[in-house]
């Protein structure tokens, strides 16, 4: 009876160890590349493990090919050498040996600065110079430019008053002036090469510069500005006699987005087709109407204009013209033009024909 | 590329309803895909919706045409019909041509007068080809 337990025992205990040692250990046919430094694995092996072109089975079979690769890796990393770090067991990774990608693309070069422009134009080469210089009144070295440097105007205690200036004068205040200038120059000189390097347009000098060449558009760009360049914003500006309003910069119109809801747009769609359709006929009718009442009206008119002219008697050569007003003779003017003699009426006429060309 | 302002579809189908009437719903709600109408440099284009989301990754200067072409706004916003709306139109047409004069009109008039606009001819395709996209 023991002796069974037992065997039963070892077999199966043996019989747990192959289990394991089946889970762990996977076939392949082809080995697998390793590149632990980055913790990759590459698997040659051909697809034909895979049966099924689509549906639930191919996502089992992909998780178990997953799961083989994924083993055969981690007992790659099992082999490493391994150390404690507090209270955990790390792998050291070897360097890796796959070179990844650039990230973001290679730097453009800058355009070349004002001064580096034009030492190219002339030919000028940068002179090495000693950063340390010998200053006399600390004796001591001291370096050429920056903090505590060697001649600093500034840091005088005694100034003698230049011949021609005015005694009154504070020549240090003088100088510290100078100084501040020299700084706030330097700053801007070097924000216009990085706005030239940016190709960004500093608002000063978007065409805008006080001397020197400017176009036509440049001007009138200019003038808009300073238009608008108010307290009011423009609103209460005088203009020339002949001057025209300024135009408004006017709305920016919005549309639907590209990919917007198509059933929201196919509805709109139909909803507007429907109310063509059925426009259709009502604006007919009212049209047909509105062309029956003028006709009326315009054979009215020629009655009344025809029994009048038979009374009148005078005989007018000139044309009517309701032609040229368009909305039919009304006999406003037409009563004028009875009046007055042909010779007077036919200058007004012309004039009037002008006015109606116009 | 945009979808066309309630003013350019009322236009468009305004000129469409012309040629194919009410049958304009049949082209607008479509049994077998989703298909719309997009604006791009002024030409209308009906595209389907598949090839609409693939089109969009093209950016504006190099995308030349996209589905078909069913014609270009003016600059004074009319809308031209092109020949090569023909296949989207035929099945559905009602005539072939924009009446010039009334039906009374036509049955007085002599023989050399116009009576029928002309539209659109299949000759277009080798005419136009510079300009048809």
């Amino acid at each position: 009876m023991e002796a069974r337990s037992a065997e039963e025992l070892l077999a199966r205990a043996e019989r747990a160890e192959a289990e394991k040692l089946r889970l762990i250990t996977v076939h392949k046919d082809l080995e697998l590349e390793f590149d632990l430094g980055n913790l990759l694995a590459t698997d040659r092996n051909p697809p034909t493990g895979l049966r099924q072109r689509s549906g639930p089975g191919l996502e089992a079979q992909l998780r178990g090919l997953a799961r083989d690769n994924v083993q055969l890796l981690i007992n790659q990393l099992w082999q490493l050498p391994s150390e404690r770090v507090e209270e955990a067991v790390v792998a050291r990774l070897p360097e890796p040996s796959l070179r990844l990608p650039r990230e973001k693309p290679l730097p453009k070069p800058r355009p070349l600065t004002r001064w580096q422009q034009f030492a190219q134009l002339k030919g000028i080469r940068p002179r090495k110079k000693t950063s340390l210089v010998w200053d006399e009144a600390s004796k001591q070295w001291r370096r050429r430019w920056g903090y505590q440097r060697a001649r600093d105007d500034t840091k005088e205690w005694l100034i003698e008053v230049p011949g021609g200036a005015d005694p009154d004068e504070d020549q240090f205040a003088k100088r510290l002036q100078a100084k501040k200038e020299r700084v706030a120059r330097n700053e801007l000189n070097r924000l216009r090469n990085i706005a030239r390097a940016h190709k960004v347009q500093l608002p000063s000098q978007g065409g805008m510069h006080p001397t020197g060449y400017q176009s036509r558009a440049e001007l009138g760009k200019a003038m808009q500005v300073a238009k608008v360049s108010t307290a009011s914003v423009g609103r209460f500006q005088e203009r020339l006699p002949k001057e025209k309003p300024p135009r408004g910069p006017g709305k920016k119109r919005q549309f639907q987005p590209n990919i917007g809801d198509f059933a929201a747009e196919k509805k709109s769609q139909l909803e507007l087709i429907r109310v063509m359709n059925s426009k259709k006929p009502r604006m007919d009718v009212t049209r047909a109407t509105n062309k029956q009442m003028r006709e009326e009206d315009r054979e009215e008119a020629a009655k009344k204009r025809k029994v009048a002219k038979g009374r009148g008697g005078k005989r007018k050569g000139r044309p009517l013209g309701p032609g040229g007003k368009g909305k039919g003779g009304p006999p406003g003017p037409g009563g004028k033009r009875k009046g007055r003699p042909p010779g007077l009426g036919g200058k007004k006429g012309q004039r009037q024909g002008g006015k109606r060309r116009k | 590329m945009r979808p066309l302002t309630e003013e350019e579809t009322s236009t468009l189908f305004q000129k469409l309803s012309k040629y194919i009437g009410e049958n304009i719903q049949l082209l607008v709600d479509r049994p077998d895909g989703t298909y719309c109408f997009r604006l791009h440099k002024d030409r209308v284009y009906y595209v389907s919706e598949k090839i609409l989301k693939l089109a969009v990754n093209i950016s504006r200067e190099k995308l030349v045409s996209l589905g078909t072409c069913f014609g270009k706004f003016t600059k004074t916003q009319k809308f031209r019909l092109h020949i090569t709306a023909l296949d989207y139109l035929a099945p559905y047409a009602k005539g072939f041509g924009v009446a010039a004069k009334s039906t009374q009109d036509c049955r007085k008039v002599d023989p050399m007068a116009i009576v029928v606009f002309h539209q659109a001819d299949i000759g277009e395709y080798v005419r136009h080809e510079d300009t048809l996209i």
